[in-house]
This record gives structure tokens, C-alpha cells and sequence, in this order.
């Protein structure tokens, strides 16, 4: 698309787009082509001497166990996350929308967690869960259950999942929310009339209608699973028991700053960066066109 | 919507207000423990109720942290805070509108090749490429300092795409009438452009500092000195290892004053914040 009408000269233009390349090109393109650099280089911690090793480091990432495992987590993991935080915000969604007067009321009471920083939510429910002190372990102690997330690996597993879902809830509400309500009513009416049922109208007339946001949300979980829980495994459970919590994302982190091992953790850099890419275009392709019935 | 009474219509209310509970849950129980003893805490179950401590711990976190073992005062921390958010979301909005503007209203040599270059940015999060970025900012000499927490954080191109969207549909008669009257580009860019995006740059500007305000992987590798900590990452220094004891109602205090703006912001602003998300990752 193109303006028809538009001004001349390209001294004012140069000028007006010279700051975001800037800052583009020295933080980002830079640092993503050193990682590029750094992936195929192999430097030493110490920046005294590189040397060129091709793909090697590559070859080390898909020979090594850990990293296999890591992408084992971070796909159940993601995966989790995002099928629980949608189906609930989906089921939430149904419900307010099927009011006339307080749907508004219900979306405050349910659209603040947003606003709470991942590494806050991580810090409430490990709070809750904590194997001293937390209020719902020791419940759980009372039913004769031994919560210990830190030694357990599938407890540690279900509690950044949950502690994720919770954060993650809201901004799929607002768009299920937002999908449902731009659905024209005369068609549900239609369908209700024939005669079908409440959840016969969902599985046959909205959830359809719903694929394009559906499909949306999908793809930005994934996105917020693979990144933006950092915060909450690192305050939970640093990517322990084991490595039973080390995503992809933490694995560049602890690998790079704790285990100064430059040249593997910018190759896991690269595969995240054509990972991320890859969901972009298939982001675009699918929701630009929409999902059609 | 289409059954509205009977039992269906209240098994709906209990429903979502179940949903409600089950979200409001950790948030209350953190600010109970954010106004209780540390010794109530610590011997479970903890009370269900709000205890008299609230102005001792709240003040205990805003003047001295942790009691200035490892981290800065949460007044300290929220300064920070403020600073980055505001800087990110000013910052962010002003290079793209004016990128956005170029790109949209000038036509000029290799126009295509710089908006693309502009938009392989879009999606790829500072997370993927934290080591070099770190490198870059240590470089400059920017570790522990606002312009190193703000300028890595501010590289992409979410809002100049939203902000081209936006001026596409803006109708091309306003543009020919201003230059009929003899308007130069950017008296149209200050008194047409500005004045109808108001709506967008204020939606974009509630997106941007939250996004700013809960900042956790950037500012925990770059700050090593807890003066220039901001609260989200200060609240998890609070926190003692294994052997240290974690003073918990002045952390859950911590975690409540980290909290509460964005909150605020998002419920007092509502329709404006959710215009700009749905706008913004659409």
C-alpha cells in the first residue's frame, strides 16, 4: 500500500528515520549478527583468541543430551501453557459474553493480572508453594502430600506452569473476549432458534468463527512461553531440579553468563532467532489472510 | 446472551466469579503477608486476614530494602522504575512516529530497504540476542546506567508498524488540502499529524510502560549495582538463598508496591489500554 499523495525532497525524511536506525543498527543488528559471528567463532571467555570452528558448535548443540532435553521442556512446557491459559480464558470468555448487564465489571476483575510483571508471578505462587513456609503446601501436608518443588522435578514442572498460566489468562480473555463479541448476534440467534443448544451453537457456529483470534493467540503464547516466563523460572526454580525447568531461553542465559560458554550459547541465540522468525512469518501468512471456514 | 434467567444465568455469575477468586488468590494473600509479622509467616498456616504491620513493613521496604544487605530501598527501586518505563515509552513513541512518517508520507531512495529493515525487528525480544546486546552496552560504558537499561529495550519496530498502519488509513484530501495552503511537512506533522494520533500515541504510551516498568532478564544482567536496580528485579534480590532468612512480609510489601502501578494503570485506563493491545499485536 502506498500513499497518493505525498511530500518531496529527502534531506527532512533521512533525518526523521536516522534515529530508529541508529539504535536499531548498534542494538540490535549488531548484537544479532555477533551472535551469528560468535556461533560460527567460538571465542573464549576471556577475548583472547577466535577461532573458526563452521558449524561445530551447532553439531555440539543437536549431539548434546542436555540441550535435547531442553527442547523436550521448553515443548511440554509451552505447550501447556498455552492449551491451559486459553482454554481457561476461553471458558471465561463464554461466560461474560453471555451476559447482558456485568460483563464490564467481570473484565476489570479478571484483566489486571496483565499488568503483573512474570517475575512478580512467579514470586506470588512460589510464595504459596514454598516447602517451608507456603500456605497451600502445608495444606497439602495435612491431605498427606510432600510438596517439594525444589527436589521434585514434575512439581517444579506444574508450578511454573501454573504460575505462568496464571499471568497469561488475562490477555487471552481480552481477546476471546473481543473475538466473541464481534461474532453478529442475528447468527446465534439463528442457530438458537432452530433449536440448538447452548454448547452445540459453541462447537458448531462461535468456536469456528473465533479461528482467526484463536489461531493468533496461539502463535503470541508460544512466543510469551518461549520468552517472557523467564521471570518466573528464574524466581521459582532456576531451571532445577536438574535441568528440569531449562527452557530454551534460560539455557542461552546460564549457559552464556553463568557458564561463559559464548560460542554454544549464541548458537542456542541463532536457533531461538530462526525459531521466533519462523512463528513470525507463520504468523503473518495465516492471520493477514485469516483463518477461513 | 441468548438464555438469560434461570439456572443457567446464575451458574455464569458463579462461573466467572470463580475465575475471579482463583486469579485474586496469590494477590491476596501477598498483600495479608505484606501486613503481618515475619514470625506469623514463617510458623504455617499463615493468617488469612490482614495483621497492624502494614505500616511497619511498608515502611521498613521503602526506606531501607532488606535492611541494606543486598539490595537498594524500594523508594530507590521505584525511582528506577518510573525512570526506565518513562524513558522506554517516550523514547520508543517519539523514533516511530517520526520513522513511521518518513516511511509513509516522503517518498525517497532506498525507502523500501530501510522499512524492511525496520521490520525484521518486529517479535525478536531482547532475550535471543542478550549476550552481544550486553557486550554493545559495556562498550559504550553503559552498564548500571538508565541510557543502558532504555536504548536495547526501546530496537524494535512494533510501534512504528502500528503507527503506519494507522497513518494509511488517515484520508490523503487532509494531506492535499495542508500542502494547498501552503503547509510545509512538518507544520503538517505538528498540527495535523500529532493532533489526530493523540488517541494511538496515548494507547501505545499505556502498552509501552508497562512493558518498560516490568522489565526482568535486561536490568538483572545490566545493574550490578543496586542503586540503579529496578523494583521487579530488586523484589527477587530481597529474597535469601537457602541459608539466609527471607524477611517475607517486607518482600511481599515490595512485591505490592511493584505491583500496584501497572495495575492501576491498566484499570483506570481500561478502553484506552485495551484499544492499544488489541491495535498494537494485531
Amino acid at each position: 500500500m502506498e500513499k497518493r499523495v505525498y511530500f518531496k525532497g529527502w534531506f527532512l525524511p533521512a533525518l526523521l528515520i536516522t534515529p530508529q536506525l541508529l539504535i536499531t543498527a548498534v542494538f540490535f543488528f549488531y548484537p544479532a549478527g555477533t551472535a551469528i559471528w560468535w556461533s560460527l567463532f567460538n571465542p573464549d571467555p576471556f577475548g583472547l583468541s577466535t577461532k573458526f570452528v563452521g558449524f561445530a558448535n551447532f553439531d555440539y548443540l543437536f549431539a548434546d543430551s542436555y540441550y535435547k532435553e531442553s527442547f523436550y521442556t521448553t515443548a511440554i512446557f509451552s505447550s501447556l501453557v498455552t492449551l491451559f491459559s486459553m482454554g481457561i480464558a476461553l471458558y471465561l470468555a463464554v461466560l461474560a459474553d453471555r451476559l447482558i448487564k456485568g460483563a464490564g465489571i467481570y473484565q476489570t476483575l479478571l484483566i489486571w493480572p496483565y499488568a503483573v510483571a512474570p517475575a512478580i508471578a512467579g514470586i506470588l505462587w512460589m510464595f504459596l508453594f514454598d516447602t517451608q513456609t507456603g500456605l497451600i503446601s502445608w495444606y497439602l501436608g495435612l491431605l498427606g502430600y510432600d510438596w517439594n518443588h525444589l527436589l521434585n522435578e514434575t512439581e517444579a514442572m506444574g508450578l511454573v506452569i501454573v504460575a505462568s498460566t496464571w499471568s497469561r489468562v488475562s490477555y487471552n480473555f481480552l481477546f476471546f473476549l473481543a473475538g466473541l463479541q464481534a461474532i453478529p448476534r442475528a447468527i446465534i440467534e439463528a442457530a438458537a432458534i432452530d433449536g440448538a443448544r447452548f454448547w452445540r451453537r459453541f462447537w458448531t457456529i462461535i468456536f469456528p468463527l473465533l479461528s482467526p483470534t484463536t489461531f493468533f493467540l496461539v502463535v503470541m503464547n508460544i512466543v510469551y512461553a518461549f520468552f517472557d516466563t523467564f521471570g518466573v523460572i528464574h524466581t521459582i526454580t532456576k531451571g532445577g531440579p536438574g535441568q528440569s525447568t531449562t527452557i530454551l531461553v534460560y539455557k542461552v542465559y546460564s549457559d552464556g553468563f553463568v557458564g561463559l560458554d559464548l560460542g554454544s550459547s549464541a548458537a542456542q541465540s541463532v536457533i531461538l532467532l530462526i525459531i521466533v522468525g519462523l512463528l513470525t512469518i507463520l504468523q503473518f501468512k495465516f492471520v493477514e489472510k485469516k483463518v477461513h471456514y | 446472551m441468548v438464555e438469560n434467567r434461570g439456572l443457567n444465568y446464575w451458574l455464569t455469575h458463579v462461573g466467572l466469579s470463580f475465575g475471579v477468586l482463583v486469579l485474586f488468590f496469590p494477590l491476596w494473600l501477598a498483600f495479608v503477608a505484606s501486613t503481618v509479622t515475619n514470625s506469623e509467616v514463617i510458623h504455617p498456616p499463615m493468617p488469612l486476614w490482614p495483621g497492624d504491620q502494614f505500616f511497619v513493613n511498608y515502611g521498613r521496604a521503602l526506606i531501607e530494602g532488606d535492611s541494606g544487605q543486598t539490595s537498594a530501598s524500594v523508594a530507590r527501586m521505584l525511582l528506577n522504575t518510573v525512570t526506565v518505563a518513562l524513558g522506554i515509552a517516550v523514547g520508543k513513541i517519539v523514533i516511530s512516529f517520526t520513522s513511521a512518517f518518513a516511511i509513509v508520507y516522503f517518498r525517497f531512495p532506498a525507502r523500501k530497504f530501510f522499512f524492511w529493515i525496520i521490520f525484521l525487528t518486529l517479535m525478536l525480544p531482547v532475550e535471543v540476542r542478550i549476550l552481544p546486546t550486553y557486550e554493545v552496552v559495556a562498550g559504550f560504558g553503559m552498564l548500571n546506567t538508565y541510557s543502558g537499561l532504555i536504548f536495547p529495550l526501546i530496537a524494535s519496530a512494533t510501534a512504528t508498524f502500528l503507527f503506519r498502519q494507522f497513518f494509511m488509513t488517515v484520508p490523503d484530501e487532509i494531506v492535499e488540502a495542508a500542502r494547498i495552503d501552503g503547509a510545509r511537512p512538518m507544520q503538517f506533522f505538528i498540527d495535523i499529524l500529532i493532533p489526530i494520533s493523540r488517541t494511538n500515541i496515548a494507547a501505545l504510551f499505556l502498552i509501552m510502560f508497562i512493558y518498560g516498568w516490568n522489565q526482568y532478564l535486561w536490568p538483572l544482567l545490566m545493574t550490578t549495582d543496586p542503586s540503579m536496580n529496578t523494583i521487579i528485579m530488586g523484589v527477587e534480590q530481597m529474597i535469601g538463598g537457602q541459608d539466609d532468612v527471607t524477611p517475607w512480609p517486607v518482600v511481599m510489601a515490595a512485591s505490592m508496591m511493584a505491583m500496584l502501578p501497572p495495575i492501576i494503570v491498566v484499570i483506570s485506563m481500561q478502553n484506552l489500554f485495551i484499544r492499544g493491545l488489541t491495535d498494537s499485536d494485531k
